[in-house]
């Protein structure tokens, strides 16, 4: 395929999903198919479009991608700006390199099985839901175009994202998908909870929806202060002219490298917010109001995975603010929040009931891992993770979605409406009512904790060990052992809880009547699960290091690894030459030390978990077991660390004291209101004058001139006889004297006086 | 031949007897028709100056056309208007034609 037509479908490809959103919320709302048709539509179109791009990009020469990554870089002049004559423009473009097109393939398939999924999901075809804005269990949702309007805008967004060129389309759909994420959290916006002690805590899905928009806004206007920064320096914000070798040592030349580490952090402030890292990372749980779906494409495939997208699109600039010339402290925070979000959330998730929540968690943990990696200059290994993530934490939601689909049908059944159907609590033995869930839950559930050799997780969390410890024992990094145990700690925990997860909903005997008279979801959400469970295994194989004893040169071809390595190979290479980075994409020899690391925390975790939760099943109303022996610890883990309290303390209260105290008592009602009033009351007395004024000179005068008027016309009113006769009569003798005159002075003796 | 003066004095008793008619008659009708005797003693002053003073341009003749013309003009408008006016205040004397007075 020409590079022409290359270029043509990269900027089809989130044209599909957007013309569905706009054709549903202007035409085809009123029906409910037909909206979901067309979303499909939209959806199926980009899937073809990116995947042919991508398998295109696959299909292309290894050494030729390394010389030259950027298969597709085209832009638009799309904003004049300074002098506009001399032709000064923001530009808007597209790019594909080997980190697109994975992108791509991963946020197509799962948006595309999620778009499958939400039709069951929201029970097309049963008789209608009466009540807007709450969930209709087991009735068709009412507002269903809306949704899938919705969510094709976000998946437009997200692929817009994913294929810009340059950092302004990158922030053009990153707010776009920050818009739909607030409105799909807050989809059921007339759902109130009715809370007992003891349920597990809810925020109303309508203030959640403001929390993530409010969160991540405070991400992003940093974020944007790093974009202008980046145009200051570079004067462009195309990422393949800023971030090349040349412009990097030319940047470091004139602002420093210690400045591009500073513009690089205040980049990477929009990943802490939308990848929902340490300390913004309060929004996420929250936003597991929105319909499952939702969080499984938003909350945990796609939106979030933008965060460590864009800060692996700018890995040079941060590999050369943290180099040998710029500031080793931007390394340290950016693999210090990675790891410490990676344990912290981790932890919190062992202590959770919530069946969505502990996804939630897991998420945010992963998401450390990620940024932990980036933090310790494993490019690869985060993009690795990024991807395998995405894929099983989708099939993690969606079948977590089935489950609570499920048991909301007990519920309907033995007409029970208190019980939360996502409490992990009152479930158990849903392994027997709902088999195709469970299996896929299953390997969904062992890919997250890294079930070795099999599932995709346990190559892509490897490699991340790999990469980590190889810094460490062959340079010395203090940071890359912090980033090691870091996540070798979270890695047990997640294996854990995962485990304990699977024992709690599908081991044992049902522990509420819900459980007891679930069902299996429709095909429409089994269909999904089964194809994203596929991946979720397979996807892991494009990545097992060559260099592993006995698989390795079985397989022997890192795929992955040189595929999108072959992104950044060349300028880190050309960096690393100058002594500006001290990364490049290598082949890591083999070391058994993060192989066994990963063997056993992943296995570990698991026994652990089995041998507490899945061995003798918890009956119904037993607590549990770990409560006793962690004591107020459990406690502390189960209210999340208490973040969202300490924020409330420290931010909100006093937020809210200042604007009611002191802005509207003080500033709005003293000072501003005062000035008004101030000048509301010279204006009146100025008005009072100008009254007097009007009243005594304008309006007498105008009457006085009235009356002399008046009177004089009173005195020739005597004129007007009214008979025409007599008018006729003086015309007459007038003209007859004029003419007189007129003859005098040409022929009489008048004539002598004008000569 | 008849002097152009004989012509000349006609038209002046026309004139003044149109005249007399527009100032001392009552009926507006009848003023109308002293204001058409007017019109036609300058048609006789047009037609016999012509004829004597200039034959061989038919100016005067055309003048007087257009005086004929704008005469059956200004009556069929004026009869038009008495009527009017004696529909609606039942009276065709000038006299009382008064709703401007003072």
């Amino acid at each position: 395929m020409t590079e022409q037509t290359l270029t043509t479908l990269t900027w089809l490809i989130p044209a599909g999903p957007l013309l569905a959103f706009f054709l549903i919320m202007l035409f085809t709302n009123r029906s409910r198919t037909l909206s979901w048709l067309i979303a499909w539509a939209g959806v199926f179109l980009a899937l073809g479009l990116a995947w042919t791009v991508a398998i295109n990009a696959i299909a292309m020469d290894a050494h030729h991608l390394e010389e030259h990554p950027t298969i597709v870089n085209d832009a638009i002049e799309w904003l004049p700006v300074g002098d506009f004559f001399e032709g000064t423009w923001i530009e808007l473009g597209v790019a594909v390199d080997p980190l697109t097109s994975v992108m791509l393939i991963m946020v197509t398939f799962t948006v595309t099985m999620i778009f499958i999924y939400s039709v069951g999901y929201h029970n097309w075809g049963a008789p209608l839901g009466r009540i807007l804005g709450v969930p209709n269990h087991l009735q068709e949702e009412p507002l269903l175009s809306r949704f899938f309007a919705y969510m094709s805008l976000f998946a437009g967004g997200m692929l817009m994202l994913v294929v810009s060129g340059d950092l302004l389309l990158l922030f053009i759909g990153w707010e776009i998908m920050g818009f739909c994420s607030y409105s799909l959290i807050g989809f059921w916006y007339a759902r109130d909870y009715h809370l007992e002690p003891g349920d597990i805590p809810h925020i109303p899905p309508r203030k959640a929806g403001i929390k993530a928009f409010l969160t991540t806004r405070i991400a992003d206007v940093v974020m944007l202060l790093g974009i202008v920064f980046f145009y200051t320096v570079f004067g462009t914000l195309n990422f393949a002219e800023a971030l090349s070798a040349e412009s990097l040592a030319h940047a470091v030349m004139t602002v420093g490298a210690v400045a591009l580490g500073i513009m690089s952090l205040l980049i990477f402030a929009g990943t802490v917010g939308k990848s929902a890292q340490w300390p913004l990372h309060v929004w996420l749980p929250d936003a597991m109001e929105g319909p499952t779906p939702v969080s499984a494409v938003i909350h945990a495939a796609a939106m979030v995975s933008a965060g460590v997208y864009l800060i692996l699109r700018i890995f040079p600039l941060i590999a050369v603010g943290m180099g040998p010339e710029g500031a080793p402290v931007v390394g340290f925070i950016i693999g210090g929040i990675g790891a410490f979000t990676a344990f912290m959330a981790a932890t919190i998730a062992v202590a959770q009931y919530d069946v969505k929540g502990v996804l939630a968690y897991s998420t945010i943990s992963q998401l450390g891992f990620m940024v932990a990696a980036i933090g310790a200059g494993a490019y690869v290994a985060a993009a690795f993770h990024l991807i395998t993530h995405g894929f099983f934490k989708a099939l993690l939601f969606l079948a977590s979605g089935s489950v609570i689909h499920g048991m909301e049908h007990g519920a309907h059944e033995v007409h029970d409406h208190h019980t939360d159907p996502q409490d992990m609590r009152f479930m158990g033995g849903l392994r027997k009512k709902m088999p195709a869930t469970f299996w896929t839950f299953l390997i969904g559930g062992l890919a997250l904790s890294g079930f070795p050799f099999l599932t995709a997780g346990f190559w892509s969390k490897d490699e991340i060990f790999a990469d980590a410890w190889h810094q460490w024992s062959t340079d010395g990094k203090i940071l890359a052992l912090i980033v090691f145990i870091g996540l070798v700690v979270a890695a047990f925990l997640t294996a854990f809880y995962t485990m304990r997860q699977i024992s709690l909903t599908f081991l044992g005997k049902p522990r509420s009547p819900l459980a007891e008279h679930a069902h299996e979801s429709n095909k429409f959400m089994t269909v999904p699960l089964v194809l994203l469970s596929v991946f979720a295994v397979a996807v892991g194989w494009a990545g097992i290091p060559e260099n592993l004893p006995i698989l390795g040169p079985l397989v022997n071809n890192n795929f992955f690894h040189h595929f999108v390595g072959a992104t950044v190979h060349e300028t880190l290479h050309e960096l690393y030459e100058l002594h500006l980075v001290d990364v490049e994409i290598i082949t890591l020899p083999f070391n058994p030390t993060p192989l066994i690391a990963s063997l056993v925390v992943a296995l570990g975790g698991l026994f652990v978990g089995w041998w507490i939760y899945g061995r003798k099943p918890l009956k119904e109303g037993q607590r549990d077991p770990l409560e006793r022996p962690l004591g107020p610890l459990h406690g502390f883990l189960n209210n999340k660390w208490y973040w969202d309290e300490l924020y409330q303390f420290l931010f909100i209260r006093p937020t809210v004291y200042l604007s009611e105290r002191v802005v509207y008592e003080i500033v709005d009602k003293g000072i501003i209101d005062g000035i008004i009033h101030l000048v509301a009351r010279a204006v009146f007395r100025f008005g009072q004058y100008v009254k007097r004024f009007e009243e005594k000179v304008i309006s007498d005068g105008v009457d006085w001139l009235k009356d002399q008027f008046l009177s004089i016309a009173r005195e020739f009113r005597f004129l007007q006889t009214g008979r025409v006769q007599e008018y006729a009569l003086i015309s007459t003798l007038i003209a007859t004297a004029l003419i007189a005159v007129i003859l005098l002075i040409n022929f009489g003796w008048l004539a002598r006086l004008f000569p | 031949m008849i002097p152009l003066s004989w012509y000349l004095l006609v038209a002046a008793a026309l004139f003044c007897i149109g005249l007399y008619g527009v100032f001392a008659r009552r009926n507006a009708v009848a003023i109308l028709m002293s204001v058409e005797l007017i019109l036609n003693a300058v048609n006789i002053n047009l037609v016999a100056f012509w004829r004597y003073m200039t034959p061989s341009e038919s100016t005067g003749m055309a003048w007087a056309v257009f005086v004929l013309t704008v005469a059956a003009a200004e009556a069929a408008v004026g009869l038009a208007l008495v009527i009017s006016v004696y529909r609606n205040r039942d009276s065709v004397v000038a006299d009382d034609m008064d709703l401007m007075k003072n």
